[in-house]
């Protein structure tokens, strides 16, 4: 009897051990997670925009229906990244998550200040790596480290009403996502 | 023989318990930091670089992108004030006034996170239309059947879910109490 009651305790020990496992690893086993599902649809280093969505066309669950959405799945390894929204009716934000989807950074277009929303996505390597020089000058630019390589960026602007759909869908329409060596940033030689 | 059978029922129970504690914890949504006011839960540290490990794995499962805390903060209702499930065959009032935030909006989802067809194509409301009272503070019928006002449709489901998401506001992993963010009441009113 206490030799079963032992080995039911070692069980219940060793499935702790097997809880705390599968709970860590499942972000990295996950083919259902946010950018799984936007590997095929979105383009890397580009940005994809989202359908609004609707019963039938959601990419992913727990979309707010009142946003119009973009993403850019990006892939930081050939160099850093520059990002352009321009700022649409009413809210507009920038949220970066991880390869595993953890949010990291996000900013909004009135922490931003300005009508479009300007930055640079680059790995701590690569900020390490800049000339101090070009870190005085890119002084009024923003920076954001991201902690891995890969990740993805959703660009999300706010129609605060349905007849306002197609402005922020304009909006959105001028918003870029490439490589900083490719993009012709103004005032930069 | 005895210790072959003793170390199989032992991993029997490993497995079981295991498996069976990640499931119940991932499908309740369990995650550390939980800020609860009246029938509404959110998570503001799930949505940052600190996301603890089952914050993850739920956000990974359910193949959400968690709203970040530079963005705002997303409170979520399964039941109502009373602890009743949300129940789309019922008339549920949500009414009173909302915390501090440029925009907030009020949406309504089914157990998997999917918007709920209906025939007015309403998933739900932002602060900008929705009809207020005179005081500033304003109620939503939540309910199968078309009302006066603000109507939000269930599509007569079962159980849902409603998000209420507040963008760029003060609202953060170091809110604590319900003085500072008064979040509008849920009330079941009538069920068939």
């Amino acid at each position: 009897m206490i030799r079963w009651l032992l080995l039911l305790l070692g069980g219940a020990l060793l499935g702790g051990i097997v809880h705390l496992a599968t709970v860590m690893a499942l972000p990295r086993t996950a083919t259902q997670d946010a950018y799984s599902r936007l590997t095929n649809s979105a383009p890397v280093n580009s940005v994809t925009a989202l359908p609004l969505p609707t019963p039938d066309t959601a990419v992913m669950p727990f979309m707010d229906p009142a946003f119009v959405s973009a993403v850019c799945r990006y892939d930081l390894t050939g160099g850093p990244l520059n990002l352009r929204v321009p700022v649409g009716p009413a809210y507009t934000s920038v949220s970066f998550y991880t390869r595993f989807d953890v949010a990291y950074y996000a900013i909004n277009d009135r922490a931003a200040g300005r009508r479009i929303i300007e930055l640079d996505l680059m790995t701590t390597e690569q900020h390490n790596e800049m000339p101090e020089q070009e870190d005085v000058t890119a002084a009024d630019r923003l920076i954001v480290e991201s902690p891995t390589p890969t990740g993805l960026i959703a660009i999300r602007t706010l129609a605060p009403e349905p007849g306002l759909v197609p402005a922020a869908r304009a909006a959105l329409a001028g918003a870029r996502c490439e490589r900083q060596d490719l993009a012709q940033a103004p005032g930069r030689q | 023989m005895r210790l072959l059978l003793g170390s199989l029922f032992a991993l029997v129970v490993a497995a079981l318990v295991g498996l069976g504690s990640t499931y119940f914890a991932l499908s309740r949504g369990a995650a550390f930091g939980a800020l609860s006011i009246g029938s509404w839960t959110a998570w503001p540290r799930s949505g940052t670089i600190d996301a603890d490990p089952y914050a993850r794995a739920t956000i990974a499962r359910t193949g959400q992108l968690p709203m970040a805390l530079g963005d705002g903060v997303s409170f979520s209702a399964k039941a109502d004030d009373s602890g009743r499930t949300l129940d789309g065959r019922c008339d549920v009032i949500v009414s009173g006034i909302t915390p501090a935030a440029r925009f907030w909006t009020l949406t309504l989802y089914n157990v998997n996170g999917e918007l709920v067809a209906n025939s007015v194509g309403r998933y739900g409301f932002t602060s900008e239309e929705i009809v207020r009272r005179a005081d500033g503070s304003f109620a939503v019928e939540v309910g199968p059947r078309a009302g006066p006002g603000n109507w939000l449709p269930t599509g007569g489901i079962e159980r849902y879910e409603l998000v209420l998401r507040f963008y760029d506001t003060a609202i953060g992993v170091a809110t604590r109490a319900s003085r500072e963010v008064p979040m509008p009441a849920v009330k079941t009113r009538r069920c068939p």
